[in-house]
């Protein structure tokens, strides 16, 4: 290549982050006042009820319109450790945007309150970690999981004066935030970056690469900790059920989503060229074809088998999916995957659905789509280890808890999409987290109210 | 289409907005951009004596509103710092160049006979309409024995307008300061000594912020500052009721005036014409906006007047001075209480808070199931105060609705619970 060349730009490939660039960039400082004026600074704010985690909203935007970024990350981060992503990941159009009373008014415009909260974050600078440490208790725990519910459950435990070993199964930590949300919400290694911070009140330990069943067990944390907090998340990924389900090119969604959030180069990645099938109607299905569209794949088709309403994706997500063109297609579930001779997914049959007397019945009309693969982003599962031989016990699929976020065993106490709590948002699994924190110490230090 | 033409002090012009005597009508140049913009006339900025006034680097300053609008402005700016000569030759083409509309000259000389005999003397050859002393300055000059200094001095104000009656034929106009206790003696005072108009309010004394990492208020000079004048929208309260003291003053009730503080647009200029004013004067607005906002000036005075069946400003000016009384002649049998709308409360709970930490304890809260807040009126402990509405961000949705107590009015000089009422 000469120097010339690189005067005009024709590099073909441009890279992943270029490809995977903010979908919701930051407020500028001008904005940010801006869109903090428009805060009512409501009396028993509607926007708190309805954040999981408890945040004071009125109170860290007025911060921001002052001026005092600390004061608003402070705030933030009291109730919600985790407040940098989950202001990129929330979907704030269901939670405190929605009940932002500003919807009422006539221009029917809520207070960007998820850019204003990573206005905060973004911007506070800390000489010291913004929460101290109360003194020691002695009491050590082990917590099970570095995802959201994991980290905020060490966090608040630390925050109290205990000391914490974290137990993760991948090699880093951040759970979904790190494998699992779309790249354009996370950019420029935010998870990490996240961790790094939570780790930065002291008292936390993270063993990497030590996974339940396998380098760690649950009877050995019992004994050798004052208690366990298990935040193991959602493992397995739901099947079809269909034949060829095993052909080449049929691939879990959070699979695929994993490696592209660990993949540093496009060419280490396995694009369909022309045609892809999404099956599923949740969050993660959008974000998959979403991804693959802006990974160059020509063709991205979405089935769901009920109707728009019906789907689990919020109406935010589902206008970011039209916005990337993907194909939307309804009522109608797949029947049969169809393989090519070497084995290699070539369509999907569809079966046309419609509602009938409540029930979900099929029409009797069929249709195929032609795709190089499919993509399956039907519903994630909770599974335990096979050569574990004492865990919790379960209940709809999901670890038991009761009140104070106890297991069926003593002294192990389970938070986040593991347990049955919730919609397996991050925001839940942080106060989860939280939550289950305070509750392990209560129970550490005998002030348990009863 | 309503008539915007005035006659203010014997002087003609288009429409009643005039641009103050400040930096926007210091030359030629600017003066001519006023009129082309369609400006009824103009204040040319202040000319003392010989040799020129020396302006310092950095001049002005804001307090700003939540949403970084300019609600205040502070200057220390002083006045001309061109010699005269200059600037009467320049008054001289621009009022040939522009008959139809008003050229008042502002002046400022120190208070002696001569100077300001010499000084109308000049400004009458240029063929200006008319004279506007500033007595008002509250920056600098008063340092020097001008401006606000004689403003505060009854005796001086007179003197000098008698003075100026004396040397000249031009109309009189005294712009009056409000750094005062009590506006209504400067302007008996300008009335005694034969003007023929009084001007306010001029700036107000004031710091508008202080730059904490300096230390220093605004505007800053090589680390230091000093109190400027104050206007924007900010003082136009002030103003109003300076303007309503003198329209209320017996002894003053037929001098006309020119209103002057925070006039952004037409309907705060239909406020001061409708406290007595003739004219209004414009100054801070065009200095943020450029003088191109007269246009909506203009069309909205217009318009307001064709809905309201005015034909001229005279049918309207001083309209709101009869109601405009003293405390002691309100109608203490007079009741009104908040009422929200309730298809329009948007469930903030402003009003409830601010009602029960500051006020009557007047609004009930209860929660609801989606999560919102339904607020209603306790109309026993409502003294209708005004407080939710005015904090309310919803355009009414709380309004304050007068009950019928049944009793006829009765003020407070009549007032039985008032142990020195006039006997009846």
């Amino acid at each position: 290549m000469t120097a010339a060349s690189t005067l005009v730009d024709t590099d073909p490939s441009p890279s992943l982050d270029d490809l995977f660039s903010d979908i919701k960039p930051a407020l500028s400082h001008r904005q940010a006042v801006i869109e903090s004026a428009r805060c009512y600074y409501c009396y028993d704010a509607p926007c708190v009820k309805a954040c999981p985690s408890d945040i004071d909203i009125p109170s860290f935007i007025a911060s921001i319109h002052h001026e005092d970024v600390n004061g608003a990350a402070e705030t933030i981060y009291e109730q919600n450790i985790m407040g940098g992503s989950c202001a990129r990941v929330c979907p704030t159009e269901i939670l405190c945007e929605q009940a932002c009373v500003r919807n009422k008014e006539e221009e029917c415009a809520p207070v960007l309150i998820g850019l204003l909260q990573r206005h905060a974050t973004d911007n506070a600078v800390f000489p010291d970690h913004p929460i101290g440490r109360a003194s020691s208790t002695g009491k050590k725990v082990a917590v099970v999981g570095a995802g959201p519910a994991g980290l905020s459950c060490a966090h608040r435990l630390a925050v109290l004066g205990n000391e914490v070993d974290v137990f993760e199964a991948q090699s880093k930590a951040g759970g979904l935030n790190e494998y699992g949300i779309a790249k354009y919400k996370l950019t420029n290694q935010f998870a990490q970056k996240e961790v790094d911070f939570i780790l930065g009140v002291g008292g936390i330990t993270i063993h990497y690469n030590k996974a339940l069943g396998k380098e760690i067990h649950l009877t050995d944390l019992t004994e050798r900790y004052d208690s366990v907090f298990l935040g193991i998340g959602l493992q397995d990924t739901r099947e079809l059920g269909l034949a060829n389900e095993s052909s080449i090119g049929v691939l879990n969604a959070v699979d695929f989503i994993k490696e592209l959030r660990q993949a540093n180069d496009i060419d280490q990645l396995d694009v369909p060229r022309t045609s892809a099938v999404v099956i599923g109607a949740g969050n993660t299905a959008i974000d998959i074809a979403c991804q693959l569209k802006r990974l160059g794949t020509e063709e991205v088709t979405l089935v769901y088998r009920r109707g728009e309403a019906d789907m689990s994706a919020t109406d935010h997500e589902q206008h970011i999916a039209k916005e990337h063109q993907v194909r939307i297609k309804t009522w109608a579930r797949p029947v049969e995957i169809r393989a090519d001779a070497n084995n290699h997914v070539s369509a999907v049959r569809f079966a046309k659905t419609r509602i009938d007397n409540g029930k979900l019945m099929d029409t009797g009309e069929f249709f195929e789509v032609a795709c190089e693969a499919v993509y399956k982003a039907v519903g994630q599962s909770l599974a335990y280890p096979a050569d574990e031989t004492q865990l919790p016990d379960l209940g709809g699929g999901k670890i038991s808890t009761m009140d104070n976020f106890k297991t069926t065993i003593s002294k192990v106490f389970a938070g986040g999409d593991c347990t049955g709590v919730g919609q397996d948002l991050t925001v839940e699994a942080v106060q989860q987290g939280k939550l289950a924190a305070m509750a392990i110490h209560n129970y550490l230090t005998g002030s348990e109210g009863n | 289409m309503a008539d915007l033409t005035t006659v203010f002090a014997g002087i003609k012009s288009p429409n009643p907005f005039w641009l103050a005597s400040a930096p926007p009508t210091d030359k030629a140049y600017n003066v001519e951009r006023a009129y082309e913009a369609g400006w009824g006339g103009v204040v040319w900025k202040t000319l003392g004596e010989d040799p020129a006034a020396v302006n310092v680097s950095s001049r002005y300053s804001a307090h700003y509103d939540g949403n970084g609008n300019v609600s205040g402005f502070n200057n220390i700016e002083l006045i001309t710092d061109r010699s005269l000569e200059v600037n009467l030759r320049e008054i001289e083409a621009v009022k040939k160049s522009w008959p139809e509309q008003a050229l008042i000259v502002s002046l400022m000389v120190p208070c002696e006979e001569h100077a300001w005999k010499t000084i109308v003397r000049e400004v009458e050859k240029t063929g200006a309409d008319g004279l506007e002393l500033n007595f008002g300055c509250p920056h600098g000059m008063p340092e020097r024995g001008m401006g606000a200094a004689v403003g505060q001095v009854p005796e001086y104000v007179e003197q000098v307008a008698r003075w100026c009656k004396m040397y000249s034929t031009l109309p009189v106009i005294v712009k009056l300061t409000p750094n005062i206790t009590d506006i209504r003696f400067a302007a008996r005072a300008a009335n005694a000594g034969g003007a023929d108009a009084v001007s306010l309010i001029n700036t107000i004394n004031s710091i508008t912020s202080i730059d904490l990492d300096q230390m220093a208020a605004r505007p800053i000079v090589d680390g230091k500052s000093t109190h400027g004048g104050y206007c924007g929208p900010a003082v136009k309260p002030i103003a109003l009721n300076m303007v309503a003291e003198i329209a209320r003053d017996p002894e003053t009730a037929s001098l006309p005036i020119s209103g002057i503080g925070g006039i952004s647009n037409w309907r705060d200029a239909a406020e001061f014409i409708s406290l007595g004013c003739g004219n209004v004067q414009v100054c801070t607005a065009a200095m943020i906006h450029g003088f191109r906002i007269v246009k909506e000036m203009k069309d909205g005075l217009s318009h307001w007047m064709d809905s309201k069946g005015y034909n001229t400003i005279a049918d309207f000016q001083g309209a709101a001075v009869p109601n405009t009384t003293d405390w002691k002649y309100l109608n203490i049998n007079y009741k009104v209480v908040a009422e929200i709308d309730q298809e329009k409360c948007i469930g903030c709970g402003r009003c409830f808070i601010s009602c029960e930490d500051t006020s009557h304890q007047a609004i009930a809260i209860t929660a609801q199931n989606n999560g919102t807040n339904k607020l209603e009126i306790i109309e026993e402990e409502c003294v209708g105060c005004n407080l939710c509405e005015i904090t309310c961000p919803v355009d009414d949705c709380i309004t304050m609705v007068k009950r019928d107590v049944e009793k006829p009015y009765l003020n407070w000089t009549q007032d039985p619970r008032n142990p020195h009422r006039e006997a009846s």
